[in-house]
């Protein structure tokens, strides 16, 4: 039988992962010091009786609620308005995205089939219209709007060429990847029996794909709702525009009366869009 | 084509339609002539971006703001986030359950950038808002994840531990946390990898960092200075992306 | 006395019963091997004594008290003395051994060194001693995961023999452990409590094993004990009408239905 302590060449009486723990420990500690004084972290701003008192008295506005007859009015305008911004945005989205996602689709070319003149063409045209819709959507929304602001004005429109912009890159990638992904070989059967592109993808590529489209397209207005109420913090109109407004003047009940509105706004959204696509998905 | 198929197109064709005449906007004015040599009027002012060493250093500068806004942010939510998922999980009984759960989705569903004007508010300008913004908000989205994470985690070795003397905390400790505490490393980093993203925009209310930069400069109508703040942006999202991917690939193979 | 259940038994809210009409006194000190076909009711049997279970009726005495009259605090310090070796070791797997063998004494250590112990272990050379009495001592600091099913379940029994309790319940602890090793296993768990003067009650499901160094075997069947014997008076018919198949208990398999995500490529996308 064993004996009781067996101690072999490789005995070790230290923890291996030791070193290594503390190691990783101290590295993150050393980064956390100018983390904390890059981001002027000072808990102690919060407690400075001046802020204290702005503050505790804008607190203390947020209940009650705002809710006169006429602010109310003023809320539903509003949540139309970003409900439109979203609508008309998404519109334009979908202008930009279909024809440019459809250039870029690889499926639909007939040169791919084969070897001709249209390859070299559709291989140029491809990648300037992605890295287009890359930049679109790699550009926040946000930033899309401050710039629109400063171009059109401040209002709905700069909203809705901001989203019509950034969505449109999103839309045009996913919708191209929809297309990719599906089954081409109806596509592919109608190129070669000589069809034009515009049959083949009217019958063979759109039918498979169009439950997708709709359900990604769905989901991406509801994001777009999201997006129109943060993008009216800087001017872009809708709800989010009035609560700015109304945080500036330390209305606190009004904020508080929108935040709620926007809640449920967006329970509305996930309810229209969840029945959107049971209907045509 | 069903009838509801029908009746679901035209309803969005009348909800298109009708946004528009809300909103009032007429569409042939704004893609017009005159409007599109505005806008490029306006476009061309961009360029070229300013790329003086002087300003490189501020963006830089700002760049780094940023980053930190993200990491202490997202450190904090995961401290917040972990302390609240422990009542949320039902570990203390179902009255604090439900209390915790209520806070982390009052957290959750407030948008960052709401937050962000929010924070200004209590803290002023600058970078600190912006952390206090993103602690809020992904506290409420981290701690409901480690919630559901730590519901779902095997009970087995905590209560074997209990039932040889450990306290519930020790159990706790020994017998669940090895068995969360990866999945929870690997949401805090995903998590921060959008908080980059966030925190660089969170700046436009005040919040500090590149945001905070590009509104300034947008409004003293600087606009080379602008456009290298978005190009500093789009850089950093890039080398975040792919930092991300090639983490992920490192794991996995 | 270490133990005594008179007419203890346990029905589930289902209605089956598991064990009925059990009565059994062991001295301290003593070791019996409890031996029975499947779903006999031995791991329910040492699940009571471990007070993991309450009898639904009869009276249960453990190390000398009535463990259901206690309070949380004294319950707690009862079970610290005991020490319960699942058949499955309830071990996290991305735990490393040493931490799980430490753990073993969590019922007596105070916060602080729980919580240090997983910084640093707080005794690598107490843990790397048990370990190599089940001959595992060269994974210490291996992550639980990295082991065979039998190396894990012998750092399930270093994690109890560290923790040095008084009475010892096993659930077939080496199920998973090859013959020679396995003899070797419970060779060094008798070893243990009988050097310590503790109790021992081993379930087990090789018959040779128990016959070989328990003095004391008790048959359980269908939740009753069927003979409670030192191993020169068991015959082997006594041990065929044991083992006599009787209408199986099927293991039910938790019936989840699949969790199948919606098809398709698009799930629903985050915003940002």
């Amino acid at each position: 039988m064993v004996s009781w302590v067996k101690r072999d060449a490789n005995s070790i009486t230290h923890d291996p992962a030791a070193l290594p723990r503390f190691a990783l420990a101290t590295l993150l500690l050393i980064l956390l010091w100018p983390g904390i004084q890059l981001t002027e972290f000072d808990p102690g701003v919060l407690f400075d009786p001046r802020n204290r008192e702005t503050m505790g008295r804008f607190l203390g506005t947020f209940l009650p609620l705002a809710l006169s007859g006429e602010f109310l009015r003023l809320v539903i305008k509003s949540t139309l308005e970003t409900l439109a911004i979203a609508t008309a945005g998404m519109t334009f989205a979908f202008v930009i995205a279909a024809p440019l996602s459809l250039l870029i689709t690889r499926s639909l070319s007939i040169a791919r089939i084969g070897p001709g003149p249209g390859l070299w063409l559709g291989r140029l045209l491809r990648i300037p219209v992605r890295f287009t819709l890359m930049l679109f959507r790699s550009v926040p929304e946000i930033v899309w709007a401050l710039l629109f602001v400063r171009a059109v004005g401040l209002g709905p429109a700069a909203g809705v060429l901001a989203i019509g912009i950034t969505y449109g890159g999103m839309l045009g990638k996913v919708y191209a990847e929809i297309f990719e992904s599906g089954d081409t070989r109806p596509t592919i059967a109608l190129l070669e029996s000589g069809g034009g592109h515009i049959a083949a993808f009217m019958y063979g590529m759109l039918p498979v794909a169009l439950p997708e489209l709709v359900s990604y397209t769905v989901y991406r207005w509801e994001c777009a709702i999201r997006a129109s109420v943060i993008m009216g913090f800087v001017g872009a109109g809708g709800l989010g525009m009035q609560m700015e407004l109304s945080m500036r003047m330390l209305n606190g009940g009004e904020v508080s009366t929108m935040l709620l509105v926007f809640l449920l706004l967006v329970v509305l959204a996930d309810g229209i869009s969840a029945s959107l696509r049971k209907v045509i998905g | 084509m069903t009838p509801a198929h029908w009746a679901a197109i035209t309803l969005m064709l009348a909800a298109v339609a009708g946004s528009f005449v809300y909103l009032a906007l007429d569409v042939g004015q704004v893609f017009s002539a005159e409007a599109a040599a505005q806008m490029w009027a306006y476009v061309v002012r961009f360029f070229p971006p300013d790329f003086s060493p002087d300003y490189l250093a501020q963006t830089w500068r700002g760049t780094l703001e940023t980053i930190a806004i993200s990491a202490v942010g997202t450190l904090l939510a995961a401290v917040c986030g972990m302390l609240l998922a422990l009542p949320a999980s039902g570990r203390f009984g179902l009255a604090l359950r439900v209390a915790a759960r209520l806070v982390l989705n009052f957290l959750r569903s407030i948008p960052e950038l709401v937050w962000a004007a929010l924070m200004v508010f209590a803290v002023g300008l600058g970078p600190f808002a912006g952390t206090l913004a993103l602690a809020l908000h992904t506290t409420g989205v981290i701690g409901r994840l480690f919630a559901e994470t730590l519901e779902n985690a095997p009970p087995e070795p905590a209560r074997a531990l209990q039932l040889a003397g450990a306290r519930p905390a020790g159990a706790f400790l020994y017998g669940t946390m090895p068995n969360v505490i990866t999945q929870f490393a690997a949401y805090t980093l995903y998590r921060w990898e959008i908080n980059i993203r966030m925190a660089a925009i969170l700046g436009v209310v005040g919040a500090g960092g590149l945001g905070q930069m590009l509104y300034v400069s947008l409004s003293l109508f600087q606009q080379p200075q602008a456009m290298t703040i978005i190009i500093a942006m789009l850089i950093l999202v890039a080398i975040v992306d792919a930092a991300s991917a090639g983490l992920r690939r490192y794991m996995e193979g | 006395m270490s133990l005594k259940l008179e007419q203890v038994s346990l029905v589930h809210p289902n209605g089956c019963r598991a064990v009925s009409g059990i009565s059994l006194r062991v001295d301290a000190s003593e070791r019996v091997a409890v031996i029975g076909p499947s779903g006999a009711g031995k791991t329910t049997l040492l699940r009571l004594l471990a007070t993991a279970l309450r009898p639904t009726s009869g009276e249960l005495n453990v190390l000398g008290v009535d463990p259901w009259r206690l309070n949380r605090a004294a319950l707690r310090r009862l079970r610290a003395r005991i020490g319960m070796v699942h058949q499955a070791p309830p071990i996290p797997l991305r735990q490393r051994v040493v931490t799980a063998v430490l753990g073993g004494r969590l019922g007596s250590w105070p916060l602080w060194k729980a919580l240090a112990s997983l910084a640093y272990p707080v005794d690598i050379i107490g843990a790397r001693a048990m370990l190599e009495r089940m001959e595992i001592g060269d994974k210490l600091f291996e992550r639980c995961d990295r082991l065979s099913g039998g190396q894990l379940q012998r750092v399930g029994v270093a994690r109890v023999l560290y923790q040095l309790p008084d009475l010892f319940l096993t659930d077939e602890p080496v199920s998973a452990v090859d013959p020679a090793l396995s003899d070797r296993v419970i060779g060094e768990l008798n070893r243990d409590a009988q050097a310590r003067g503790v109790t021992l009650i081993a379930s087990l499901h090789a018959v040779d094993l128990a016959l070989h160094w328990f003095p004391r075997i008790v048959g359980i069947r269908g939740g009753e004990i069927m003979f409670d014997l030192p191993p020169v008076r068991i015959s082997d018919d006594m041990l065929r009408d044991l083992y006599a198949s009787e209408s199986a208990v099927v293991p039910t398999q938790t019936n989840l239905p699949l969790n199948v995500p919606a098809s398709g490529i698009r799930r629903k996308p985050l915003c940002s």
